[in-house]
């Protein structure tokens, strides 16, 4: 199973994991199983639609899944699965 | 025994004199000519031919075969007037340099002739004990050291990235530092912001920043905007400067920096932190992606991390403003790779640095090919994470 992590803004949700580890065959469905284990962050990951917010990235391994087939890439055991909402802070 | 007039005579029959012209061409037709100027440094803080290495005549035996040990090589000397580039050459030729050569009418023919001339920038006696530990690097050396001194950086904000990116840029003698910040120092920024003092609690950021900073580096010309960066003057604050470096702490600014940057292709040292989180990476216009092929439009209010969460480990500023100062430094020198197309993160809890490479986005509304730039956006300020 892979594993996620995720960003300290949303540690409010897995009771401040930082890294848990989720099933799923592609990052979508490890996503969607992670929204289902932990309530509330799937509306801070996904648009109505169903699709990744803009203002988040989600990299597999080292890359953006924009350029690995988006939600539909395949995900592996040994596979990180990272969440980068947008943050600000500098002061 | 031989008066000078008498040695001068006889070395213009061993050494091969050539004009300005004639060895213009030579170095155009073989590339691989060293021309030397044997004058003292002052001489060659006058001005020099263009494409010229400086190696003065009492150190010239001592420093040629390091500089150039082909001694194959063809070598071109010269020196004001032709005289002291004939003794020149005529050691390089007891060395065993075979084909040396020396330009009858020196540095003062070659500006008669028109040729490319260049006026090098000399470091003071002061610049050059300061930034003594500068100087011996290979890769900042007198040259670096002068890029850096005329260099002009812009840091927007005086907070807790700007602090740390501010100071040691300064210290590093980055000749001009542009500070932009609308706030007074606060009790509560202490904790992080070390250009600042309890002192100076309740007055202006850019201005308390310039003390510290003129404190430590009474050469850098340290340069305060007190205002708040908007559409109306990105523009005209961003003009004079090289590169901005981003340390600011709300959406609406990140994205006005971003957008100015695209559209002045100038480029911006990015740096965020949360808690005990941060990243940081270089946004190049047309090198690689700008901000907004990584997050094409803030997050809504009620999306972003709420006001209540906020809050950053004093220290984790620190970390990240230096790596914003790293690669500010790295990009005014040419040297090393940047962050450009890589995110660098850095997890402070697991003491773990992480790197993701980031896309240009083909289809980015600010920077794709081909693009027109679509305008400033003022967004909304909702809050300070």
């Amino acid at each position: 199973m892979a594993k996620v992590r995720i960003p300290t803004p949303l540690r409010t949700y897995t009771q401040g994991s930082d890294e848990v580890v989720v099933a799923g065959a592609t990052v979508g469905e490890v996503l969607t199983n992670l929204s289902q284990r932990y309530d509330g962050i799937g509306q801070r990951l996904f648009d109505k639609s169903g699709a990744v917010h803009r203002f988040i990235n989600i990299f597999l391994n080292k890359s953006d899944i924009r350029r690995e087939g988006g939600l539909a890439a395949s995900v592996g055991d040994d596979d990180v699965i990272s969440i980068f909402p947008a943050i600000a802070g500098g002061r | 025994m031989s008066s000078f007039y008498s040695l001068l005579q006889k070395l213009k029959q061993s050494v091969t004199e050539i004009s300005p012209d004639q060895a213009h061409e030579m170095i155009q037709d073989e590339p691989e000519t060293a021309l030397i100027d044997v004058r003292e440094s002052g001489e060659w803080g006058d001005g020099h031919a263009a494409g010229a290495v400086h190696i003065s005549r009492g150190f010239l035996e001592l420093k040629i075969e390091s500089a150039f040990p082909d001694k194959e090589q063809p070598i071109v000397l010269y020196c004001a007037g032709g005289t002291r580039s004939l003794f020149a050459a005529d050691s390089l030729k007891k060395l065993g340099y075979r084909r040396v050569y020396s330009i009858a009418t020196g540095y003062k023919g070659w500006k008669e002739s028109g040729l490319p001339t260049m006026r090098p920038r000399m470091l003071s006696e002061s610049e050059r004990a300061r930034y003594g530990r500068h100087l011996t690097i290979p890769e900042v050396g007198e040259e670096g050291q002068a890029k850096l001194i005329d260099a002009k950086v812009l840091m927007i904000g005086a907070g807790g990235l700007g602090c740390p990116a501010a100071f040691y840029l300064a210290a590093a003698g980055v000749g001009t530092l542009g500070i932009v910040d609308f706030d007074v120092v606060d009790e509560s920024n202490l904790q992080r912001q070390i250009l600042h003092t309890t002192e100076r609690i309740g007055t202006s950021k850019v201005e308390s920043a310039k003390k510290t900073l003129q404190g430590l580096n009474p050469l850098v010309n340290v340069v305060t905007y007190d205002t708040r960066i908007s559409s109306a003057n990105v523009e005209e604050l961003f003009a004079g400067y090289d590169i901005i470096v981003d340390g600011t702490d709300n959406f609406p600014t990140r994205y006005l920096i971003n957008d100015a940057c695209v559209k002045l292709r100038k480029p911006n040292v990015h740096g965020s932190v949360f808690r005990f989180e941060g990243q940081v990476t270089v946004f190049h216009p047309g090198v690689g992606p700008c901000y907004r092929c990584l997050y094409p439009e803030p997050p809504p209010a009620d999306l972003a991390p709420s006001c209540a969460e906020a809050g950053v480990l004093g220290v984790l500023p620190g970390v990240i403003g230096l790596l914003e100062a790293v690669e500010t430094v790295k990009i005014i020198l040419g040297r090393g790779e940047t962050l450009v197309g890589r995110l660098l993160c850095y997890d402070a809890l697991r003491t773990e640095f992480r790197e993701l490479h980031l896309d240009r986005d083909p289809e980015c509304s600010y920077c794709a090919d081909g693009r027109t730039f679509p305008g400033f956006i003022d967004y909304e300020q909702f809050c300070r994470v």
